[in-house]
C-alpha cells in the first residue's frame, strides 16, 4: 500500500491531473452554490459587454449575463458529454475486445475489421456526418461521439485479452470448471483494467474538445445553453470589442483537458507495467 | 515492394467499399426527407409534381440497394452526383475546394515537423534539464487546446492588435492569409510530433547499438544522427503520417473559424443545408485523402528502414 503511494507520489502528472479533473467536477457538481449568478435567467442589456470587475470577475457577454457563472455551468455539460459518451464507447469497445480477443476466430476477424475500418475515419468527420442526418442538438452530440470512438478500447482491450488469456490463473480457472463468461468477467477483465481506465481517461479528455468543437461549429448544445464551445462560438463576433468574452470558455476548455491528459498519462506510468519497468 | 504496394492497393477497394456503404445508409436511410431537401425546402405544401420531379432527378423514387448501386457506378466514374441545393456537380464542387485545404494541412504539417521533431529531439538529449521541462509542458498544453480558442486569440493579438496578418480569408492565396489558420492546425500536431519524438529518443539512447558505438568511440554527433535520429524517425514518421490524415479532418473547425474556403468549411455549409450528396462526397474525400496517407507512410518505411521486408 505504502509502495503504491510512494508511487503515485512520485508522479506529478497524476497528482496535478488529478487535482485539476477533481477541481472541475467539484465546480461542475456545486454550480448552483458556486456560481454567484444564474448563467442564462440574469441576462441584463444594459450591463453587456462589461470587462472583468468586482461585480463579474469574467465580465458580462452580449445579453449582459455573467460570464463566470456560464463557465461554471459549462462544466457540467462538457464533463457529462464527456463522461457519457466515453462510458458508451468503452462499453461498446470492451464488449467487443473482449469477445474478439476470447473467443478468436471469425468474431474476431469481423470486430477486427469493423474497428480498422473505423479507426480509418477520423471521429470529428464521422461524428459531423452523424450530426448532419440527426441535426443540431446536445443529446445528437451525445450519440454522435458515443458511437464513433470506441475503437481504441476494442484495440487495447482485445491485445490485452489475448496477452493474457493463456496464462496460468486463466487456465486453473478452465480447469476448476468456469464458463467463459465467468472466465472473462471474473479474470481476465479485472486484470486488464489499467490500459481501458488510461484509453478512457484519454477518451474523455477527446469528447470534451469534440463536443466543444461541434458546438463552436453551432451543431452542439444550442444558445442559450451556457456550453463552453458555443460561448466561444457567439464571442467571436465580438473579438474586437470584447475578448474577455473569448477568453474564458476557452481557458476553462483548455484547463479540463490538460486535467484530464496529464491524469492520464500519469495513470499509464502508474498502470503499465513496461513503462514502470523502463524508469526504473 | 511493388507486390507489397499493389496488394495494399487492392485491400484497399474493400475498405473504401465498406466505407462508402457504411455513409451512404447512414445519410440515406436514417429519418428526414430528402426529396424535400432537393426541392430546396423542409417543409411541407410543396407541389408534388415538383417533389415527384425531384424524386426522379435523384434517383430517391428506387429502393435503397438500387440507389447504392447507381452511386457506386458513378462513384467509379469520379461522379459524386449531384448537390440538391446547387444544382451543381459535387465533384467539381469539391475539387474547386480540395487545393486550399491540401495547402492549409501542407503548411500545418510542415511547422509542424520543422518545430515538434528537432524539439522532441534536443529534450530527450538534455532529459531532465529545464528546456526538456518547458518543452514537454508546452507539448501537453498544445495537445490539450481547442484549436478553434488558439485560432481566436492568434487573430486577436496578430491580427486585431498587432496587424500583422488579415484576420480571415484566402485572399489571393497569398501566404499572408495563409500562415494564421497553418499555425492554428500545427501547433497541435508540433506537440504531439515532440512528444513522440521524445519518447523515442529516449528509448533508443537506452538500446545495447548506441552503447556499442559509444564504446567504439565515435564523435557523438555521428551516434545521434546515424544512429539514433535515424531510427528515431521511424516511429515518428507513423505518427506524422497518421498526424497528417486526421489533420485533413481537422481543417473542418480552421477552415470554418478563418473562413478559408475549403473542403471542411463546405462541409460544414453543407451539413446546415443539409446538402447530402455534398456532404458525403466530402466525407469521402476526407477519409480517401486518410487512406492514402497512412498507404504512402507504410510504403515510406521501406525507404527509412531497411530491416523492414515486404513481401
Amino acid at each position: 500500500m505504502n509502495g503504491t503511494l510512494r508511487k503515485i507520489k512520485a508522479r506529478k502528472n497524476l497528482v496535478i491531473g488529478g487535482s485539476i479533473t477533481l477541481l472541475i467536477a467539484t465546480m461542475a457538481i456545486f454550480a448552483p452554490l458556486l456560481a454567484p449568478y444564474h448563467p442564462i435567467d440574469n441576462a441584463d442589456l444594459l450591463h453587456s459587454e462589461e470587462p472583468p470587475s468586482r461585480a463579474y470577475l469574467f465580465g458580462t457577454d452580449n445579453q449582459g449575463r455573467d460570464i463566470l457563472s456560464r463557465v461554471i455551468y459549462g462544466a457540467r455539460i462538457s464533463l457529462s458529454i464527456g463522461l457519457g459518451t466515453q462510458l458508451l464507447n468503452s462499453i461498446i469497445g470492451i464488449l467487443l475486445g473482449l469477445t474478439a480477443g476470447f473467443f478468436g476466430r471469425w468474431w474476431d476477424d469481423l470486430v477486427m475489421g469493423l474497428t480498422n475500418i473505423m479507426l480509418s475515419i477520423p471521429a470529428l468527420v464521422f461524428a459531423l456526418a452523424i450530426m448532419a442526418v440527426l441535426g443540431p442538438g446536445l443529446f445528437n452530440v451525445f450519440l454522435a461521439l458515443g458511437f464513433t470512438n470506441w475503437s481504441y478500447s476494442c484495440r487495447v482491450t482485445r491485445s490485452q485479452v489475448l496477452a493474457t488469456r493463456s496464462l496460468d490463473y486463466v487456465t486453473a480457472a478452465r480447469a476448476l470448471g468456469y464458463g467463459r463468461v465467468r472466465i472473462m468477467l471474473t479474470q481476465i477483465l479485472p486484470n486488464i483494467v489499467g490500459p481501458i481506465l488510461v484509453i478512457a481517461t484519454l477518451g474523455v479528455a477527446f469528447a470534451i474538445l469534440t463536443e466543444a468543437s461541434l458546438s463552436f461549429l453551432g451543431l452542439g448544445a444550442q444558445p442559450p445553453t451556457p456550453s463552453w464551445g458555443g460561448m466561444l462560438s457567439t464571442a467571436r463576433e465580438q473579438l474586437f470589442t470584447a475578448p474577455w468574452i473569448s477568453i474564458f470558455p476557452g481557458l476553462a476548455i483548455f484547463v479540463t483537458v490538460l486535467g484530464l491528459n496529464l491524469l492520464g498519462d500519469g495513470l499509464r506510468d502508474v498502470l503499465d507495467p513496461h513503462i514502470t519497468r523502463q524508469r526504473r | 515492394m511493388l507486390i507489397f504496394a499493389l496488394r495494399r492497393l487492392l485491400q484497399f477497394v474493400p475498405t473504401i467499399l465498406v466505407i462508402s456503404l457504411i455513409m451512404f445508409l447512414l445519410l440515406n436511410v436514417l429519418p428526414g426527407n430528402a426529396a424535400l431537401m432537393a426541392a430546396g425546402s423542409q417543409e411541407q405544401g410543396i407541389d408534388s409534381k415538383f417533389i415527384e420531379q425531384m424524386k426522379k432527378q435523384w434517383d430517391l423514387d428506387k429502393p435503397v440497394l438500387t440507389r447504392y448501386l447507381i452511386y457506386l457506378g458513378k462513384l467509379a466514374r469520379g461522379d459524386l452526383g449531384l448537390s440538391f441545393l446547387r444544382r451543381e456537380s459535387v465533384t467539381a464542387l469539391i475539387l474547386a475546394r480540395f487545393w486550399p485545404t491540401l495547402k492549409l494541412a501542407m503548411a500545418a504539417m510542415l511547422i509542424a515537423v520543422a518545430l515538434g521533431i528537432p524539439l522532441g529531439f534536443l529534450s530527450a538529449l538534455r532529459q531532465g534539464s529545464w528546456l526538456d521541462a518547458c518543452s514537454m509542458l508546452g507539448a501537453v498544453s498544445g495537445v490539450s487546446m481547442p484549436q478553434f480558442w488558439l485560432g481566436l486569440l492568434l487573430m486577436f493579438f496578430l491580427s486585431v492588435k498587432v496587424r500583422l496578418f488579415p484576420t480571415s480569408g484566402y485572399g489571393d492565396g497569398g501566404l499572408a492569409h495563409l500562415i494564421l489558420p497553418a499555425i492554428t492546425l500545427g501547433l497541435g500536431y508540433m506537440a504531439l510530433l515532440a512528444r513522440t519524438t521524445r519518447a523515442a529518443v529516449l528509448e533508443i539512447l537506452n538500446a545495447d547499438y548506441v552503447r556499442t558505438a559509444q564504446a567504439k568511440g565515435l564523435p557523438q554527433l555521428m551516434i545521434h544522427r546515424k544512429h539514433v535520429l535515424r531510427n528515431a524517425l521511424i516511429l515518428v514518421l507513423t505518427t506524422a503520417g497518421l498526424q497528417f490524415g486526421s489533420l485533413i479532418g481537422q481543417t473542418v473547425i480552421v477552415e470554418k473559424l478563418f473562413s478559408w474556403p475549403g473542403i471542411g468549411s463546405l462541409l460544414v455549409d453543407t451539413i446546415f443545408q443539409r446538402d447530402i450528396p455534398v456532404v458525403q462526397g466530402c466525407v469521402l474525400l476526407i477519409i480517401l485523402v486518410f487512406l492514402l496517407v497512412n498507404l504512402a507512410v507504410d510504403l515510406l518505411y521501406a525507404v527509412i528502414d531497411p530491416r523492414i521486408e515486404y513481401r
